[in-house]
């Protein structure tokens, strides 16, 4: 790449140069040129871009919801109820109580995030956790934690997912805690898969002479190598995840009203779908929309970062 | 487990015994799954912040009769000798008495799951039926507008909230357009008509001749089947397109059509052939998704079977109706994944 450079065929600035030289002079340099040159090839995939651009816009959303929302999301207005679509002041209608749907979306945001965020963090990190210790370990310690993880994995997923939230109580908090307990799994069978590949690596045992000990192993030079595939499947799930939060919210199992979450609006407006449909399928357009957009980017993200699975 | 295949042929010079052990191997496997699952459910029921017997007794129970049912039910033992005592009930079928209706849960239980089937199994069908094709044909026109629709048609089943597609489904198909029954298995009238044989509507008119309940209950039937069916066909698609397109990348493939076999015999003798072991499977799992993907979908649609079973007694707080409902599924969903899996075994010899 860099020759194109020197010949000058596009005038490239210092930080293009910085980014893509093939002799980086630190680790921090070839880690940041690599994460830039997998962005180059993700900008290339339209529909991973446009996914991207959605939960840019999302996130812009949420972090600005007081400044876009036009109404308080709580304010119940009771003269104003069941507005239809493009109302004065209700662009998206409003709900059963009076409010207004659109400031509700934008709020919602917030939460649908707030959900997707944590269990995104939760559960790789259990996996990570499990699957490179028993990887690493081995023996019988491997045969537990993985006999363990074939428990979790032998359940359906949300009906788990139900039993513990029926276990912990409902609320937003739990049903986090219920979609983390039922998506580690697959994280923990990934990591363990790349851990017994990365384990016999001549520079492991050259680390392991120099004396360092399992934990500094695991910590600091299986994880690392681990990260871009755990990243890719949290990146596919999730979608999932935001259904299966959306489900449970819907359920009345999840984040409770008056919160805006979009499951529980959709739960909401059930009553009135026929009459009133737009106030259950306004936030169900949501949920599709968001989901959508994760599916896109991740499968774009496959494409960088796992690229023997591309075109699957 | 670490023995490689000629150490164990040493050992056992006997194929027969070879492939004994390898069966009790995996039923032991599904044992300790099993026993596993139940485990979970045991935990989830003891950590419940429901006092399970202050449901039983009531709140003005006095002390004795508390401490009376608290024996009676085996809570003073320890939690090793209790869930001995759990194992040993839920193999016998015995998921203790739901709360709410003070039936024996396993009867609910075996009332409600043949609704969930006829549905899951009607959804599968459909899913098989438009998937297949489908996932064939973005395979052989890989590329082309059909491959890039069928794309589309599964990302958006995989994108969608199911219970939400079965709102607007409802809204559409039944609200504004009345081609299809509204919510429940058959209409108000219909109810009981049939006896109850397998306890799947369809079939229970059907084996009684009652034509005009099973034209209602199909007409019931088809909205959520459809909607379960697309989610099937998302995947079933996807798999099918890339097995096709692994086959139809190998060499056997240029010699069949270098002998000059029809493009039709090409992709349906040869390379068909050759996925349906892989499919199966993939059905099996499908299948099993289906069972867990009515939850939802039989709240919608007001379907009286095991997802709205557990729903309703989480909401009433029924414990043992929930956990009897999540062992239930759960020991289904493993059935499901081990059958598949030995199935791939033993129908296609390259597993070995």
């Amino acid at each position: 790449m860099s020759q194109f450079d020197v010949t000058g065929t596009r005038a490239r600035s210092g930080w293009h140069d910085w980014l893509m030289t093939e002799t980086p002079r630190s680790r921090r340099q070839a880690r940041i040129g690599s994460f830039y040159q997998g962005w180059l090839t993700l900008r290339r995939n339209p529909m991973a871009m446009f996914g991207l651009s959605i939960l840019v816009f999302l996130v812009l959303l949420a972090i600005f919801a007081p400044l876009l929302a036009p109404k308080d999301p709580y304010a119940q207005d009771l003269g104003a109820r069941l507005l239809p679509l493009g109302s004065e002041g209700y662009p998206l209608g409003s709900d059963s109580l009076g409010r207004d749907i659109l400031s509700r979306l934008i709020y919602g945001a917030r939460i649908t995030l707030y959900i997707v965020a944590l269990v995104a963090l939760i559960a790789p990190i259990v996996g990570l956790f499990v699957g490179t210790v028993a990887g690493y370990a081995g023996g019988w310690v491997d045969t537990i934690l993985m006999r363990i993880t074939d428990i979790f994995l032998a359940f359906p997923r949300l009906v788990l997912a139900l039993a513990f939230v029926a276990a912990l109580g409902a609320g937003i908090e739990n049903a986090i805690i219920a979609i983390s307990l039922t998506a580690w799994p697959p994280y923990a069978r990934i990591a363990r898969a790349e851990t017994l590949t990365i384990r016999k690596a001549d520079y492991i045992a050259a680390v392991r002479l120099q004396g360092a000990g399992p934990l500094r192993i695991i910590t600091k030079h299986i994880w690392p190598l681990c990260i871009s595939s755990l990243i890719v499947r949290v990146t596919l799930d999730m979608a999932g995840i935001i259904l299966a939060a959306a489900g449970l919210g819907f359920l009345g199992l999840g984040a409770q009203p008056p919160s805006p979450e979009w499951g529980a609006m959709i739960s909401e407006g059930r009553r009135f779908i026929l009459d009133h449909w737009w106030v259950a399928t306004m936030p169900g357009l949501a949920i599709f929309i968001v989901s959508l957009a994760f599916n896109l980017l991740g499968d774009g993200m496959r494409d960088v970062l796992d690229p023997k699975d591309a075109g699957k | 487990m670490t023995d490689t295949t000629e150490q164990r042929e040493a050992r056992h010079p006997s194929r027969l015994l070879a492939a004994l052990r390898k069966i009790g191997a995996t039923l032991g496997q599904i044992a300790f799954t099993m026993v596993g699952l139940l485990f979970v459910t045991f935990v989830i029921g003891r950590v419940m912040p429901i006092d399970p017997v202050i449901a039983v007794v009531g709140e003005r129970a006095t002390q004795a009769q508390y401490q009376a049912a608290y024996e009676a039910m085996g809570l003073d033992q320890p939690l090793f000798v209790q869930f001995i005592q759990y194992i040993w009930d839920v193999m016998r079928g015995d998921f203790g008495m739901s709360l709410l209706n003070a039936r024996p849960v396993a009867e609910d239980i075996a009332r409600v799951f043949p609704a969930t089937l006829e549905l899951a199994t009607l959804g599968t069908i459909i899913g098989v039926a438009i998937g297949v094709p489908l996932g064939v044909l973005a395979a052989v026109k890989r590329g082309t507008w059909i491959d890039q629709t069928a794309r589309v048609v599964a990302l958006i089943g995989y994108s969608m909230p199911i219970f939400w597609l079965g709102l607007v489904g409802l809204l559409i198909f039944y609200g504004i357009l009345g081609w299809v029954g509204g919510p429940g298995r058959v209409g108000i009238f219909y109810v009981d008509v049939v006896p109850s044989v397998t306890g799947m509507i369809l079939v229970d008119s059907a084996l009684d001749g009652n034509w005009t309940v099973f034209r209602n209950a199909l007409s019931h039937i088809v909205l959520p089947a459809s909607l379960l069916g697309y989610y099937s066909l998302a995947y079933i698609s996807r798999m099918t397109r890339s097995f096709m397109l692994e086959q139809l990348s190998s060499e056997y493939i240029i010699t069949a059509r270098v002998k000059g076999l029809s493009e039709r015999a090409v992709i349906w003798r040869h390379a068909f052939r050759n996925i349906r072991v892989q499919l199966i499977t993939v059905v099996a799992l499908s299948y099993a998704g289906l069972l867990e993907g009515s939850v939802l979908t039989e709240i919608i649609f007001a379907w009286p079977g095991i997802g709205s079973y557990i729903t309703t007694a989480l909401l009433s707080a029924d414990m043992n109706a929930v956990l009897g409902g999540t062992v239930v599924v759960g020991l289904v969903f493993v059935c499901l994944n081990v059958f598949s899996d030995l199935l791939y075994k033993f129908l296609d010899p390259r597993a070995e």
